[in-house]
């Protein structure tokens, strides 16, 4: 149970956020304080908001409930599908988007290959931006429930229970809201900034807890079986891994197409780095970001591999659980049907709740005080994701969509006043999207499908621009649209093990069965992008180039290098590069 | 922009250091983390509001 040190801890953040909001509001008078922060953010604070802005739910909850589910293999979430594509980004693709003044990545796209292309891509982030926001909110709404931290305040107030849910979803809406529209990017940037801080400073002691408990690292290992611990073992067949896939599928599919094209053309995190205040800030940005990013698996990882291996325990006081539940493993309690039954398989093993892996390691370790830290910093990772993508919305809503096709000649004021409105309305739609996770869960399972579909193939088409000048627009066009069907078409031949035709593939008929759903969407990746490049290339090669003065600045061959004169040693990108990939290199020998 | 981020986290730093240190004096696994972690994380507000303060570049 809360109490009064808790709320107040909770209460003193909300409060600040939007201070911070309120702050800098005198500072936003053009269009580019609004939507680039003036481009004027130091290295280092658009680095931790570039890694601030992709901590929402499903970094905290979601990478705990997979540490509980398949060990320190999630880890090649971060070593493998994170840090190279943001070394990559870093050096080779920042100099082409900082460079060429685009204010986002479907300017970039409009600038390099045509406005088709743009549109396609500014139009599906939008939406795409939107129902992730959505569903962002609607975990957060949904483990506040779960977790009874309103119950008592509501009773006490005599408002009903089913009011929490939406409660949380306005309150969390507004504060966003609020200090989106005082300052803009900035203060989204400064408050992801904070939030980074605080999710340390919240999960640190969780885990330094856990470890002491359990008795370290060894202690751990002692207590799962050597699949949990290890990232690499029995990584040659899919049959012989927690994770169900085969280390090709793995280093292409999440550690090339789908990590490439997330970290080095979604425009949510490219923002941050287009808000540096020079060409070398937003170079270092992303290697920054890299540095706390190869160790996050170890603050948010680790809470669900201790979950799992602590001895099962009555779990009545923790979340999700009746009073009388005993059934689960560690912390993780079974899932329930709409009954309160406990739900099993076909082979009449029980089904684990592993979302709840992080949350109930809260509840278990961290007594008053230090759980309100906790629950804010839970609470922080929500609104950090959720702030992300709707300053990436009112973004390209203004200047891609409305700018580029309802009003073109409005001045600085206007669209200035546009982005405060696209902020409004674009946060409405995401509690309607929230709303519509609670009714419709299978048509959001279907929209993340199409979104998957829509991003697989787009790193091919940056890839080429930016590095063959002979890339056409009808090449890069023709090639989306390509491996977008190619991305459809793989999946509706093929299910996962287990899968049922539906949502999960197969609706054609079924060619191949994949060892997991992962593997599945690691291999629909793999065709969509190899499709998308060989149709760009294809296509381009039969359709007339662009003039090469028109490339300067946006494809490598025509660009001149930034130099690094007068830079120290740990200023130097490459430099940066090279020590974060070697340590990456080691941590994944260190737990192979 | 005219606010140096270091100022407000090591404001919030220390209000909540300060919040968990008077909790854990007056108020897991036998360990006081309340005043442990109040001090640590009233050290880390200190740090950011003296750097913030100097304006030293980083």
């Amino acid at each position: 149970m809360l109490r009064t040190i808790d709320w107040t801890i909770m209460i003193v953040y909300f409060v600040f956020v939007l201070g911070i909001g309120a702050v800098l509001k005198r500072y936003v008078k053009t269009s580019t304080d609004f939507f680039l922060a003036g481009r004027s953010i130091p290295a280092w604070v658009a680095g931790l908001a570039f890694l601030s802005a992709n901590l929402g739910a499903q970094e905290v909850i979601g990478m705990g409930a997979s540490g509980a589910k398949y060990g320190i293999a999630t880890s090649h979430f971060y070593w493998i599908g994170a840090i190279p594509a943001m070394v990559f980004v870093g050096v080779f693709m920042m100099p082409f988007y900082y460079g060429s003044r685009a204010r986002s990545v479907p300017e970039y796209l409009r600038l390099r290959f045509d406005e088709k292309t743009r549109g396609l891509n500014a139009v599906s982030f939008a939406v795409m931006t939107l129902f992730s926001s959505g569903i962002s909110m609607y975990a957060m709404a949904k483990l506040i429930q779960i977790l009874h931290i309103f119950d008592a305040p509501f009773a006490w107030v005599g408002l009903p229970q089913a009011w929490i849910f939406h409660l949380s979803l306005v309150i969390s809406a507004l504060v966003v809201l609020g200090y989106i529209l005082l300052g803009g990017l900035t203060s989204a940037i400064y408050n992801e900034v904070v939030q980074f801080f605080l999710i340390v400073a919240g999960f640190l002691p969780l885990v330094w807890l856990g470890l002491k408990n359990i008795g370290g690292w060894h202690g751990l290992k002692a207590n799962l079986d050597p699949s949990y611990t290890h990232s690499w073992l029995g990584m040659s067949n899919p049959h012989t891994n927690r994770l169900g896939v085969e280390w090709f599928g793995l280093t292409m599919g999440l550690g090339f197409v789908l990590s490439f094209g997330y970290w080095c053309t979604d425009f949510l995190v490219i923002q941050r780095a287009m808000a540096a205040n020079s060409m070398n800030s937003a170079r270092c940005t992303p290697l920054i970001a890299a540095f706390p990013k190869m160790l996050f698996p170890f603050l948010v990882i680790l809470p669900g591999l201790i979950a799992i291996a602590l001895p099962t325990q009555n779990l009545a006081n923790l979340a999700g659980t009746h009073a009388t539940t005993i059934e689960g493993r560690g912390l993780i309690p079974a899932k329930m049907d709409a009954s309160g039954q406990v739900i099993r398989d076909k082979d009449g093993t029980v089904e684990l709740d592993y979302d709840l892996a992080t949350p109930n390691m809260l509840l278990h370790y961290f007594p008053t005080g230090i759980l309100g830290l906790g629950l804010t910093a839970l609470l922080a990772s929500f609104m950090s994701g959720m702030a992300g993508n709707v300053t990436a919305f009112n973004t390209v809503w203004t200047y891609d969509i409305y700018q580029s096709y309802i009003n073109r000649t409005a001045s600085d004021e206007h669209y200035l006043w546009m982005g405060h409105m696209a902020t409004i309305f674009g946060i409405a739609l995401s509690v309607a999207a929230a709303y519509m996770a609670t009714r419709f869960n299978n048509i959001m399972d279907m929209l993340q499908l199409v979104f998957a579909f829509v991003n697989a193939p787009l790193f091919a088409t940056f890839l080429l621009g930016m590095f063959w000048k002979r890339t056409t627009g009808h090449g890069a066009f023709t090639g989306l649209l390509g491996g977008t069907m190619a991305a459809a078409l793989h999946h509706v031949l093929t299910l996962p093990q287990g899968g049922v035709p539906g949502v999960k593939g197969g609706w054609i008929a079924t060619l191949h069965v994949y060892p997991s759903e992962m593997a599945q969407n690691f291999w629909t990746a793999i065709y969509a992008w190899t499709t998308c490049f060989v149709i760009t290339i294809v296509v381009s090669l039969l359709t007339r180039a662009h003039d090469e003065k028109e490339l300067a600045g946006l494809v490598y061959s025509l660009t001149e290098r930034p130099t690094q004169h007068g830079l120290h040693w740990y200023q130097r990108p490459a430099v940066l590069a090279v020590v974060v990939l070697a340590a990456t290199a080691l941590l994944n020998i260190v737990f192979r | 922009m005219g606010l140096d981020i270091r100022l407000p986290i090591g404001f919030l730093f220390s209000i909540f250091g300060v919040l968990l240190i008077t909790f854990g004096a007056l108020g897991s696994l036998g360990i006081n983390v309340n005043l442990e972690w109040g001090i640590v994380m009233l050290l880390f507000g200190a740090l950011m509001l003296f750097l913030g303060r100097r304006g030293t570049k980083i």
